[in-house]
């Protein structure tokens, strides 16, 4: 049990100020959310051939460095990194499986958080006001990002354990509420190849999702399928390269309220997390209809 | 009138005042300012004093309202006035789930569209919205009237009881054992003064009234899908 | 099984007598078996734990002199109102509706006797049981039958129902036969109909929204009761560390053994899981939170006798709750009205048909005729009675143990008898210091 946020900026001009306003939204979800905190920042696009990886041990003291050093042996070149508490962002010219093949040969002790050429992952265990301090979250840029404040339901308090999920690239989901089905859908998933760290029924939301994108399903078809296939009660948050959607459950009771300018679009599992949003006197404000994906997309790059 | 600005002052400190105050002399209307989605605004109001609330509230808005009058210029989130007793309860704006819930007198009246379950297990209040409800609207409703001058969403009025339903718009479908009814001449009369206490231009000729076939009132197997 | 009806004839004992029964029943009828009572078949119980009582190590407490308190407090962490007992033994959630008002004022009338505390049920708070009952905790449920500001104000602690033991997950139920004048009223329900129940609150799901939904009942009685909320037990550990994070100052768990006026058979049998686990997990959760004792556990389902309540305690509740229990030492299957419920096809010891209305004992029901055969005072006396028994129960095992309070119980008092119980409850099996799935004791 969560509180979920997400926000996405259609105007430009307001990316360097992303941080600031996402770290108000998602510390307002405190009360829902006590537990643990993540999100994903989608700030910017490494070239086309390289990967943008985002790395988590747990001891702050890991010799990235190291891993760096190692990492330009193997490749032939020395990797962009840049260290954040128990975690590192990592940009290497190379393919997304090398990379992790390679990772989980020589460092099986590293995560590999997030994958992709936007995305950024960081997620902790602790109170969401001390993970956004840790972490700076005031000072990140980006078009878009979506966040999970945890109070965790039937699986531990853990790092992993926390949301976002990502299982595929720049993909990612948050969720607020709890599945019925996960355990005999994990199982499925993992035969046909899909990879959990956790025995959270959020990770198999995300997995389920990567599943069908795999197989060929655009964004919106894989989330009309999950409406079928998953049961039980949530609010989704789901986090792309360009953009973001929402959807909810066909009975709806996990909240979700939306808000529109046109300078962005967000949504929060209860409005006070928006009151802190430009213009959001102005802003049109709904709540998202059960059983309807709804998504936006800049056209950037 | 008394001004409480809710950036300055906690929602605690509101409602305990608010408690305070005399059944038979309850003083001049407050202006609640910055509300800013808080939650429990004006709860358990028990005199018949005037809250103005300018801005958008979170959860339970006047929840277990009694005698008193609460307008909201804004939005409110989950279980606006649930389980309200007596009194009058109006939201400027738009209302989310739950709106009503339990409660078992008074009048809640919404200009914008009410979410999901409006109404449910309504147990005496009266309620109606200008605007249009979601799912599960009237869900388990036993007592009281829901006026939808809009349109209501899927399962209206599923497994109702007693409560009256009268929807202007469209109905996307009826839930367990709710039925259309004919509209008589005391509907009529009902529906007039419902409307005009809420401040509506609808006309009753306009509405048609849902309620209870009372085919669950004793288990019989051959409704058993309908459990 | 017991006695063949004659030499060479074999019952099976996969469609035994009352499968073959059931069977026939539904064949006949076309419905579930509706009933009340809790779950009847044998299952790991206290019965499997025994007190390891003092001897050369350790020294016990003489009777009288050497004073053994049994005093309890519940509320502690938020409530400006916390409720004093003087017993860790209270009267559980049964509705006005379910039993007769004769019975919720005998009730009140024992467990003031006492010192302890009552709690009403899926139907409201009457003025009997209000006036009767020094401490009267309220039930707030899905249904929110004859819930008001009036009555949250006039109690003393609000119990928010997830669920009960007899069946997590389902609502409430009263039959028509049971739905007089005066419960109708109260439930705003036509008379005579068969009611149905929500099994979800109408205005929140989850723990999350239940945090906010706990604030707005504080804010209306301005902080000063105690919240409990209660589950029935199914995922124990993550239900416990919820309703803390949610913000409970009292958690009630309730095992499959707990009873119910009414419910389907099969959700009595075949949903939730037995006390003695689930307080086990309980107490897991709130050490692990760091909140044992800070939030207070009260746990009920098949509570019976002294050694069941030390038990509980000893594995780390705070209090106890009794229901069935309760209703048995007011009369409940009582032989003296063997010959009424020989008439119901049924006998005394074996009744549980409360849903039907017609309880010979006049509990369980809103006939007036047999609701005049429980005398309340009669009834709250008896019941004071058995209460003192449980408690006497309670300080001469606690004083063999060496306890100066009750609460000073701990799981190092007990053995287990059987391998079920030692895993469930984590205690050692006697002789050992084997518990199943753990090496030794020390987790």
């Amino acid at each position: 049990m969560c509180g979920i946020v997400g926000l996405f900026f259609k105007n430009p001009a307001l990316e360097p100020e992303l941080g600031h306003y996402f770290s108000v939204m998602l510390d307002s979800m405190s009360s829902r959310g006590p537990d643990s905190a993540g999100f994903a920042v989608y700030g910017d696009e490494v070239p086309a051939g390289c990967v943008k990886l985002t790395l988590h041990h747990p001891n702050e003291q890991f010799d990235w460095a190291a891993l760096a050093s190692a990492m330009s042996h193997r490749f032939q070149v020395a990797p962009n990194v840049k260290v954040n508490a128990t975690h590192a962002r990592l940009i290497l010219p190379a393919a997304e499986q090398d990379a992790r093949a390679w990772l989980t040969e020589r460092f099986p002790g590293v995560a590999v958080m997030s994958a992709g050429r936007r995305i950024e992952i960081m997620k902790e265990v602790g109170a969401p006001a001390a993970v956004l301090a840790r972490f700076n979250v005031r000072q990140m840029t980006g078009s878009h990002a979506i966040g999970h404040t945890r109070m965790a339901t039937e699986s531990a308090v853990t790092t992993a354990g926390s949301h976002p999920f990502s299982t595929g690239p720049d993909l990612c989901l948050v969720h607020n509420g709890s599945l019925s089905n996960h355990n005999r859908l994990r199982a499925q998933l993992q035969r046909a190849g899909i990879e959990f760290r956790t025995d959270n029924d959020s990770e198999v939301a995300a997995g389920y999702l990567t599943w069908r994108l795999q197989q060929g399903a655009s964004l919106k078809e894989a989330l009309e399928a999950a409406l079928h296939d998953l049961d039980g009660f949530y609010t989704f948050t789901i986090g792309t390269r360009d953009g973001f959607a929402v959807l909810r459950d066909p009975i709806a009771c996990k909240p979700a309220v939306m808000a529109e300018t046109d300078d962005y679009v967000a949504m929060a599992s209860e409005y006070r997390s928006l009151v802190g949003l430009p213009g959001i006197e102005r802003a049109h404000l709904w709540e998202p209809e059960p059983a309807t994906v709804y998504s936006w997309t800049t056209s950037r790059n | 009138m008394n001004v409480i600005d809710l950036s300055q002052t906690t929602v605690r400190e509101l409602n305990h005042a608010l408690h305070q105050l005399e059944p038979t002399d309850p003083g001049p209307r407050w202006v609640v300012r910055e509300p800013r989605g808080a939650h429990a605004i004006a709860c358990g109001l028990r005199v018949p004093v005037t809250v103005e609330i300018e801005g958008h509230a979170g959860y339970y808005c006047a929840g277990m309202n009694q005698f008193a009058t609460v307008r909201v210029a804004g939005n409110v989130g989950v279980g606006v006035a649930e389980n309200m007793m007596s009194g009058f309860v109006h939201v400027h704006g738009n209302a989310s789930q739950s709106a009503g819930a339990t409660a078992h007198g008074g009048m809640l009246v919404i200009d914008g569209d009410a979410s999901a379950r409006c109404g449910i297990s309504m147990k005496g209040v009266d309620i109606v919205v200008k605007g249009s409800v979601g799912h599960m609207s009237g869900f388990m409703a036993q007592a009281g009237n829901l006026v939808v001058c809009g349109d209501a969403g899927e399962a209206l009025g599923d497994s109702i009881y007693e409560a009256r339903i009268f929807v202007r718009g469209k109905v996307k479908d009826l839930g367990a054992d709710c039925v259309e009814k004919p509209m008589e001449p005391e509907h009529f009369s009902l529906l007039k003064t419902l409307l005009e206490r809420a401040g509506s231009e609808a006309q009753p000729e306009e509405f048609r009234r849902y309620g209870s076939a009372r085919r669950l009132y004793r288990f019989h197997i051959d409704h058993a899908g309908q459990y | 099984m017991p006695l063949q009806p004659r030499p060479g004839l074999r019952e099976s004992a996969t469609f035994d007598r009352h499968v073959i029964h059931e069977i026939q029943r539904a064949a006949e009828t076309g419905i579930y078996d509706i009933r009340g009572w809790g779950a009847k078949r044998l299952l790991p119980n206290f019965d499997d734990l025994v007190f390891l009582g003092a001897s050369m190590s350790r020294y016990p407490l003489e009777g009288y002199r050497e004073r053994c308190a049994t005093d309890v407090t519940l509320g502690t962490r938020s409530a400006k109102k916390p409720l004093h007992l003087k017993i860790p033994v209270t009267i559980a959630g049964m509705s006005f509706g379910a039993l007769s008002a004769q019975a919720k004022e005998a009730l009140g009338r024992g467990a003031t006797e006492m010192g302890t505390s009552t709690t009403t049920g899926d139907g409201g708070m009457t003025p009997e049981e209000r006036h009767h009952s020094q401490h009267l905790v309220y039930q707030y449920l899905p249904s929110r039958y004859g819930m008001n500001p009036d009555d949250l104000r006039r109690a003393d602690a609000i119990e928010i129902v997830l669920g009960q033991g007899a069946k997590p997950g389902g609502g409430g139920m009263l039959l028509g036969q049971k739905i007089s004048d005066r419960v109708a009223e109260m439930r705003t329900l036509p008379k005579g109909i068969d009611q149905r129940s929500a099994c979800r609150h109408p205005d929140w799901t989850g723990p999350d929204d239940l945090t906010i939904k706990i604030e707005e009942l504080r804010e209306i009685t301005d902080w000063e009761k105690p919240i409990y909320v209660k589950v029935g037990a199914s995922r124990t550990y993550y239900d416990v560390a919820l309703a803390v994070k949610a913000g409970a100052d009292v958690i009630v768990v309730d095992g499959m053994q707990g009873g119910t006026g009414a419910t389907q058979d099969v959700f009595i049998e075949h949903v939730g899981i037995p006390t003695l686990p689930a307080l086990r997990q309980a107490v897991e959760a709130l050490n692990e939170l760091g909140m044992h004792r800070k939030v207070q556990l009260i746990v009920s389902g098949g509570i019976r006798s002294g050694a069941d309540v030390a038990k509980a305690l000893a594995m780390g509740a705070d209090a106890v709750s009794i229901g069935t229990a309760a209703l048995i030492a007011l009369g409940c299957n009582s032989p003296k009205w063997q010959s009424d419920y020989e008439k119901l096809g049924s006998a005394a010891g074996f009744y549980d048909d409360y849903q039907d209305g017609t309880d010979p004992a006049g509990i369980a029901t809103q006939d007036e005729k047999l609701a005049a055969r429980l005398d309340p005072v009669q009834g709250g006396r008896r019941l004071a009675n058995y209460l003192r028994v449980l408690t006497l129960e309670v300080q001469t095992l606690a004083r063999a143990c060496g306890k100066s309070h009750v609460l000073n119980l701990e799981p190092e008092d007990l053995a287990a008898l059987t391998i079920e119980a030692a895993a469930m409850a984590k205690i050692p099996l006697a002789g050992t210091d084997w518990i199943p799935g753990i090496a030794t004791r020390g987790v």
